[in-house]
């Protein structure tokens, strides 16, 4: 196959992404502000796991070293994650949580309705379910950025904090290492910079319905790409991964 | 949050044609939100295809103090159902 390791990588990379952030949101379980969202967070969260673990799977296939899902998530180390470094912003507050998964999603959304037209069968398959779930996820965070940012004015101040805290972590999502780069000219994934314009256009609308000032930061944080995290990866990682590395190939 | 947010009353229609049914209430601020609870709450497994959400300030009931008055005469009217008919041999669908 041509590309292949290009491909691998850059399924990897999205894989990461959707890992990450479904586990940070997993970390809400029980824990959520109502029993409402108890229920949705997680809901969120194994959307996200499964389109993790469909582009897992086509990522070792497409190595063809024989590493399965489980090998990829579990044992790997932090410099070998590839996602961006928004997914693994820690929950915070719920703004927080909000926010993060309004910019990723809006983003994802657009991303994966373009990947339904990817040269590959396999990426096209993968590409049908997460938009649907991807659309889903953007419209339920906006509804949430809506209501809390024309909210109390204590929701509006944490919503407004969040929104830029948050901000300068979106650069990255436009940005593609130099393995997407070489899926993206061969038409294999959308090109992450032409969805730009889309995602900003989407997002303060939302962000101006919300009576919150769209965040005017210019400086945008990056490195997840190249396996440089912040140290929120490793904590996550380490609560992750620890009974696989502890008892390696223990099964329900 | 939960004391200070209405409640709504989830309906769900399991497929088309059919009515919706009444499966459960929730909290929700507004029925956007309420309709996205629904969504997360009730529909995981694939249990219908179309949701409504009602405020439950808004639902009219029956007085249950009244039950006796309301529902009690019908008991005892059998003659209401209609089992008393002979069908005639050769009609298949009645």
């Amino acid at each position: 196959m041509k590309n292949a390791n290009e491909l691998f990588a850059a399924l990897l990379e999205l894989a990461d992404d959707h890992l990450v952030l479904g586990h940070r949101l997993s970390e809400w379980c029980g824990h959520a502000p109502s029993l409402e969202e108890d229920l949705a967070l997680p809901n969120l969260a194994l959307d996200l796991l499964g389109t993790a673990r469909e582009l897992y799977a086509s990522a070792g296939a497409i190595e063809g070293r024989g590493r399965c899902e489980d090998s990829l998530v579990f044992f790997r180390d932090e410099r070998e994650f590839r996602n961006c470094l928004l997914v693994e912003r820690p929950n915070g507050d719920f703004a927080c949580t909000v926010l993060r998964q309004f910019y990723f999603s809006t983003f994802m959304k657009e991303y994966w309705r373009r990947a339904k037209m990817s040269a590959s069968e396999t990426i096209r398959g993968i590409a049908g379910r997460a938009a649907n779930e991807a659309s889903y996820h953007a419209r339920y965070a906006s509804e949430w950025t809506i209501r809390l940012g024309d909210g109390t004015r204590e929701s509006r101040s944490r919503m407004d904090a969040a929104a830029c805290e948050l901000y300068r972590f979106t650069g990255e999502l436009f940005l593609s290492s130099d393995a997407a780069s070489a899926c993206e000219r061969d038409d294999l994934l959308p090109n992450r910079a032409a969805i730009r314009n889309e995602w900003l256009e989407a997002s303060s609308r939302i962000i101006e319905a919300a009576g919150l000032d769209f965040p005017k930061e210019e400086f945008f944080l990056e490195g997840g790409r190249q396996g440089k995290h912040s140290e929120c990866l490793g904590h996550l990682l380490a609560e992750m991964q620890y009974l696989q590395r502890s008892h390696p190939g223990a099964k329900w | 949050m939960t004391e200070s947010t209405p409640l709504w009353e989830v309906f769900i229609r399991p497929r088309n044609g059919l009515a919706h049914k009444h499966v459960g209430s929730l909290h929700a601020a507004d029925a956007e939100m309420a309709l996205q609870a629904a969504r997360n709450a009730y529909t995981r497994r694939g249990e219908g295809n179309s949701i409504w959400v009602v405020a439950s300030a808004d639902i009219a009931s029956t007085d249950p103090d009244r039950n006796a008055e309301d529902f009690e005469p019908a008991l005892s009217k059998v003659y209401r159902h209609p089992t008393f008919y002979n069908i005639p041999d050769g009609v298949e669908n009645l």
